[in-house]
């Protein structure tokens, strides 16, 4: 019997450890900064050069998805800047062999997850609300957990998160107004709804 | 066999615990999303080419003004195959900052943060013979390059290319206007020459010291005043807007 009642506090201990675990940044891979085939830094690029996010990822803003740009979009710049630099040898090989880079990927949703990218940047969320400081990070990393909890709190109250149209790529952004007025200003102008139905996401 | 009631706690741990780690099936399906790579396909890329000469519905390029900035005769165009108002102006605005910006500087005078960093300077958009290069020109560089600057054709999309040129013919004309050009209420408002830039104006990201805003017009050009945006030749065009 003490056996029996012994299994099942154990077990209870054991399904609370699983939340834990799975709640864990080493489960979530939050601040896991990625090894990549090239160290791409987003701090050089983004924060010291300002190059604006779209200049790379250019299809965040009517499409699904963001896309990891080409190499030719490395070339664009590379074929005349540090064309000596033996980091770079992999992406020139690559526009010389057509061979694709084998970036690992940070981001990713489960499969039976849909997400779109053009729907939030339209609707004002900035890329900074998600992806966290990206001009400050050399490895690129996951800052949020991704997991359904952090959809579900911005969707049941988006105000907070909204930002004008003209921002949505800055990054350390302060609002000029106190985000109140302006995020209840933007709910109105962009007709933003609370999507919190099982298929807006699981469909 | 006899278990000891601590190994059947510890598993029993271990079992509700392990669930916390494993990816399951669904977690990564047997399809594939954009950029995700393939076995099946000897270069390892899940997307295929189109076929050579695949001409995908909508995008038949018959109209070589608006598709090439080029008429009958191959030679540049010289007005708009697109009706220029301040929309289009604001997109190239927005699309200019974006591709352009970062070597021709966001007021088009070559000094970009990229060339800072050793890229070649291109020229300057206020020389005489960029003001005077027809719009089939600058639509011309986008979608082919010109000497070191690769083309911007997978970046950007025609119609924005055009937005693109519109801006680049309101920056010109900024560039040289006069203050008579502007309305009567924005004239108080412009800085005095050595003035310093305003506060917002210094926390711009791009290149923030390559603007010398004592020549610039607090408000944006009027579209009236774009060479070739208004007048014969400015027909509005049926090209499909974007979604
Ligand atoms: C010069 C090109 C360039 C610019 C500009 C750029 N990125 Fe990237 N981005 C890349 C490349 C290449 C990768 C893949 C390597 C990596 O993950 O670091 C990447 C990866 C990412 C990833 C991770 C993708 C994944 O693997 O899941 C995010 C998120 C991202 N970028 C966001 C941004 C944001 C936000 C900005 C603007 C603030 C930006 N990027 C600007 C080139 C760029
Ligand atoms: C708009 C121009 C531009 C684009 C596009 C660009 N870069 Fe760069 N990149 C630079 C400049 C300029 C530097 C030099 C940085 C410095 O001076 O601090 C640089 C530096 C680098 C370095 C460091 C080189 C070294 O030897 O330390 C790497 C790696 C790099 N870039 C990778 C990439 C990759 C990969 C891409 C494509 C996704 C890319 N860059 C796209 C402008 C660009
Ligand atoms: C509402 C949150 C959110 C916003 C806003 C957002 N992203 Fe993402 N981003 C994600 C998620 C979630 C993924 C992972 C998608 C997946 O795996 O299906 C992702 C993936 C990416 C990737 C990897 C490639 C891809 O398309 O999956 C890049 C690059 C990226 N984002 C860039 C950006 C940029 C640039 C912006 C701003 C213009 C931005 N994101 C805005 C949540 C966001
Ligand atoms: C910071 C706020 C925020 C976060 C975080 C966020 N969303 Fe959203 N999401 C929005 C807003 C705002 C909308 C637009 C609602 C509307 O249509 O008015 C939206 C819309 C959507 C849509 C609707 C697209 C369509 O075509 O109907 C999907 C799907 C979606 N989000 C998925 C996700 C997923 C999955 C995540 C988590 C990985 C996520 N979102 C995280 C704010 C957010
Ligand atoms: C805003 C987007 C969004 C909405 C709305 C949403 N989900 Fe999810 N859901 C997610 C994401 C993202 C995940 C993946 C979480 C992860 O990887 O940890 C997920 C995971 C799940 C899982 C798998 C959980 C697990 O731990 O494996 C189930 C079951 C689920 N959702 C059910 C639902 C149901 C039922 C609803 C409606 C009440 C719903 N979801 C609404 C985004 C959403
Ligand atoms: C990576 C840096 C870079 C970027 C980004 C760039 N250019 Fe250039 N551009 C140059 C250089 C360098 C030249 C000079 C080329 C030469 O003479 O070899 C040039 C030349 C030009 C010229 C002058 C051609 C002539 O007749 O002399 C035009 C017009 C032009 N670019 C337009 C654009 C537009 C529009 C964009 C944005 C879509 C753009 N460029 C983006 C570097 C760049």
């Amino acid at each position: 019997m003490s056996i029996v009642i012994g299994v099942i506090v154990l077990g209870a201990a054991g399904g609370a450890l699983f939340e834990l675990i799975a709640d864990s940044r080493y489960a979530t891979r939050q601040g896991d900064a990625r090894e990549q085939p090239i160290p791409f830094s987003h701090m050089h690029h983004v924060g010291s050069m300002g190059i604006d996010c779209r200049y790379c990822h250019t299809s965040v803003d009517n499409s699904d998805w963001a896309v990891i740009p080409p190499t030719k979009t490395c070339m664009n710049c590379h074929s005349q800047i540090w064309v000596g630099s033996s980091t770079l040898e992999p992406v020139r090989e690559s526009y010389r062999t057509n061979q694709s880079i084998k970036w690992t990927k940070v981001y990713d949703l489960p499969d039976y997850v849909y997400f779109n990218h053009s729907i939030h940047v339209k609707k004002g969320v900035g890329c900074e609300t998600c992806h966290g400081r990206i001009d400050q990070q050399a490895l690129t990393w996951q800052e949020p957990s991704l997991q359904m909890r952090w959809c579900l709190d911005c969707h049941r109250n988006p105000a907070p998160n909204l930002r004008p149209a003209d921002k949505i790529t800055t990054m350390g952004y302060v609002p000029s107004e106190p985000q109140e007025v302006l995020g209840a200003r933007l709910m109105k102008e962009n007709h933003v709804q609370k999507l919190d139905t099982c298929w807006t996401c699981h469909r | 066999m006899k278990i000891s009631p601590i190994a059947a706690s510890a598993l029993a741990v271990l079992s509700f615990a392990a669930l916390g780690c494993s990816r399951l099936d669904m977690q990564d399906q047997p399809k594939y999303r954009p950029q995700r790579p393939s076995q099946f396909f000897a270069d390892g890329r899940s997307e295929r080419q189109p076929v050579e000469g695949t001409i995908a519905r909508g995008t038949l390029d018959e109209d070589t003004a608006f598709y090439q900035g080029k008429d009958a005769a191959g030679k540049d165009i010289e007005a708009f195959p697109i009706a220029v108002d301040k929309k289009v102006i604001e997109r190239g605005q927005q699309r200019y900052d974006i591709y352009c910006a970062p070597c021709h500087g966001r007021i088009g005078n070559g000094l970009g943060m990229i060339v800072r960093r050793g890229f070649k300077q291109p020229p300057s958009y206020h020389i005489d013979r960029l003001r005077q290069a027809p719009v089939g020109h600058f639509y011309d560089v986008i979608t082919n390059g010109y000497g070191a600057m690769l083309n911007y054709s997978a970046q950007v999309e025609p119609r924005d290319r055009w937005a693109i040129v519109a801006y680049i013919r309101a920056l010109q004309y900024a560039e040289n206007a006069n203050i008579n050009d502007l309305p009567q209420e924005a004239r108080s408002r412009i800085p005095a020459a050595g003035t310093a830039p305003s506060k917002a104006q210094q926390s711009e990201p791009i290149a923030p010291n390559d603007t010398d805003f004592s020549n610039f017009p607090a408000v944006p050009a009027t579209p009236s005043g774009v060479p070739g945006a208004a007048g014969a030749g400015a027909a509005p065009s049926n090209q499909p807007e974007r979604k």
